[in-house]
């Protein structure tokens, strides 16, 4: 067995044969031409037959991957006749008396070194555009057929790096996975797998062997492992995590676009747990209804300095109309205890999860706050914004976060920037005295989401960062689950609804205790919505719930 | 001519699709769209010497619009960029 290892960057398990692409080769000729306005027609023609394909293929991208995929395409369109381009081609043409083909070579060369020297890896990236752009023409040029996977069989295809119309054109019955020896994780042929569902693999470098060819071999795009003539115990692991893969997927073909109702009839909302609006399309994929937890820090980590308002309003104003009108709770600001930002000068503290933390630092620095509150209710335009406070432990602390609300609103207003008036503002639910007077808050809010980790952290008086506590930080222990049984009851006395957003929303030990107690709302991580959804769809709350509730709430001491 | 200052907020910068969108969205109008970084500057319907200027999130350019439609080419060009850039 030869274990390989590359940079995965579209996940899953595929198992098959090696097989190397076989690239269609433009010897590219070079001699001196006496009619350069022939030449130059020559050239045209090419030009004008390789935009004709593009489109072409634009058109079947857009049927198998969607228009942004397309887009792709319609950009080397105009690549192929970029003004620039086309006058380098034209020069070496008419002055130095090159024809079609070697001109066409020469300017490829120059301008893919142009991006290859950039700084940046994106634009550098972009050389692989230039050359395949060029490689079409010149294969119209020279009349070369076109490369492909020539196997009876489906293949691992491996490759230098796959040009994207390479990638579009290859016959997809035929491919389980791709490994190239170069690219990056924004080169198209990872863009593309990802879309179309194919594991990937790349920056293998020269790892892959012509001797292989043909030998069995197993990806994993999830950690980037390739392992060829895999012994029997590696064989059997992957297979399982190829069957559950299948299971998933199979998962999905069964219950998108079915609804979370249990037998009986209760429904509940499945919505998910996200960290920044690149996660919103992992969200769509798995048909969840809606983000019950957007984590604003991304926005405060990856800046160096305070995030401006423009830049939150556009990271927010992204995850909602890519939403397209689902339901988005955007958390504000939860910084301190276990993340620390530099600029923010937080003193060091003995005790960081019980210290300034989330909306105590919101509330007392007040302008870090009106940014993003600003930024928040100017993107509520685009789409269905909830706005949620962490950390709460006092009626007065929501108050005066409700005030900066209607301060924003009337500036908003009177500054004539549109807003929607009705967003909901709720508050995470992770300490015990926001647990415990949960009745009198929920006459300040339009609902709860709670946070199960602080809550069992705090409630046990378990620190969750330390691994030492394992088995005293149970946030199956009644006194959390009772917690969340008040904070339930305490809700619907008052009207409003009530979510869990902490890992514990995804236990399925739990789904039947969570519907039982009335939960209106689970918020998970986008790849368990669909267990969920098949759990509570199994469930029949009439016949689970009086047991549930006499476990929760009766005096019998069983183990727990 | 018109001109205004745009700092950019995408966070891979004028990359290849919305470079391309622009030139496309550019070749509506009659005028010259010229976008300038530091020293440098570009024609915007140039798409490769535009992506090559290797403008990323944060850098501030100036765009110049010239020609008989400036007056109207300048606003909707400025709320392209607002809008996709």
């Amino acid at each position: 067995m030869i274990t390989i290892q590359g940079k995965g960057v579209s996940t899953g398990v595929a198992l098959g044969p090696l097989y190397f692409y076989q690239r269609a080769k433009n010897i590219v000729s070079r001699y001196e031409v006496t009619d350069t306005d022939a030449e130059w027609a020559r050239f045209k023609a090419a030009q004008e037959k390789a935009i004709a394909e593009l489109g072409e293929l634009a058109e079947k991208a857009r049927a198998e991957a969607g228009d942004e995929a397309a887009m792709l395409f319609e950009t080397h369109q105009m690549m192929a006749e970029d003004l620039d381009y086309e006058e380098s081609i034209q020069n070496a043409i008419n002055e130095n008396k090159l024809n079609a083909e070697a001109a066409v070579s020469d300017t490829a060369a120059q301008f893919a070194e142009m991006f290859a020297s950039m700084d940046d890896a994106y634009f550098r990236a972009r050389a692989a555009d230039v050359k395949d752009v060029s490689g079409r023409i010149l294969g119209i040029l020279t009349g070369a057929v076109a490369g492909g996977v020539d196997s009876p069989v489906p293949v691992i295809l491996a490759a230098d790096d796959l040009a994207p119309s390479e990638t579009v054109q290859l016959d997809k019955s035929k491919i389980l996975g791709f490994i190239t020896e170069g690219g990056s994780g924004s080169s198209h042929t990872a863009i593309l797998a990802r879309t179309m569902g194919i594991p990937a693999i790349i920056g293998v470098g020269d790892a892959m062997k012509p001797e292989m060819a043909g030998h069995e071999v197993i990806i994993d795009g999830s950690n980037g492992n390739i392992l060829v003539d895999a012994d029997e115990a590696a064989r059997v692991k992957m297979l399982k995590k190829m069957e559950e893969q299948k299971k998933m997927q199979a998962l999905l073909d069964e219950l998108k676009g079915k609804p979370n109702v249990t037998k009986d009839g209760q429904s509940v909302r499945i919505y998910c747990n996200i960290g920044s609006p690149d996660d919103v399309q992992a969200v769509l994929k798995n048909d969840a209804g809606g983000v019950g937890l957007f984590r604003s820090e991304f926005l405060y980590l990856n800046c160096d300095d305070y995030p401006d308002e423009d830049y939150q309003f556009e990271a927010y104003k992204k995850a909602l109309s890519d939403m397209g009108g689902r339901e988005v709770v955007i958390r504000t600001l939860d910084i301190g205890a276990d993340k620390q930002i530099a600029y923010f000068n937080l003193p060091k503290e003995e005790n960081p999860a019980l210290g300034n933390r989330a909306l105590r630092i919101c509330l007392n620095r007040p302008e870090i706050f009106h940014t993003q509150i600003r930024a928040l209710y100017r993107a509520s335009a685009f789409g269905k914004l909830s706005i949620m406070f962490p950390m709460v432990t006092s009626v007065w602390e929501v108050r005066e976060a409700k005030k900066m609300c209607e301060r924003v609103k009337k500036e908003l207003h009177d500054e004539g920037i549109p807003f929607d008036n009705d967003v909901e503002v709720g508050i995470m639910i992770e300490t015990p005295a926001a647990a415990i007077i949960s009745d009198r808050l929920a006459k300040e809010v339009d609902f709860f989401s709670c946070g199960t980790n602080d809550l069992t952290q705090y409630t046990l008086a378990c620190d969750r960062q330390n691994n030492d506590l394992g088995r005293f930080f149970n946030p199956h222990h009644p006194a959390v689950l009772r917690l969340l049984k008040t904070v339930c009851d305490n809700a619907h006395k008052n009207g409003i609804w009530v979510g869990i957003c902490g890992e514990l929303g995804a236990d399925l030990a739990l789904t039947e205790t969570f519907l039982s107690i009335g939960i209106d709302e689970l918020s998970v991580s986008p790849r368990s919505v669909l267990p969920l959804r098949q759990k509570v769809r199994e469930t029949d709350v009439r016949v689970v719930r009086e047991k549930v509730l006499a476990d929760l709430m009766g005096d019998a001491n069983n183990e727990i | 001519m018109k001109s205004f200052e745009y700092t950019i907020t995408d966070p891979v910068g004028i990359h290849a699709r919305p470079a391309g969108v622009l030139v496309k969205e550019i070749k509506k109008y009659a005028s010259t769209v010229t976008v300038n970084k530091g020293e440098k500057s570009v024609n915007a319907l140039k798409l490769m010497a535009l992506m090559g200027m290797g403008i990323k999130q944060g850098d501030t350019i100036r765009v110049d619009v010239e020609g008989a439609d400036e007056e109207n080419a300048a606003a909707e060009i400025e709320a392209f960029f607002k809008a996709n850039l």
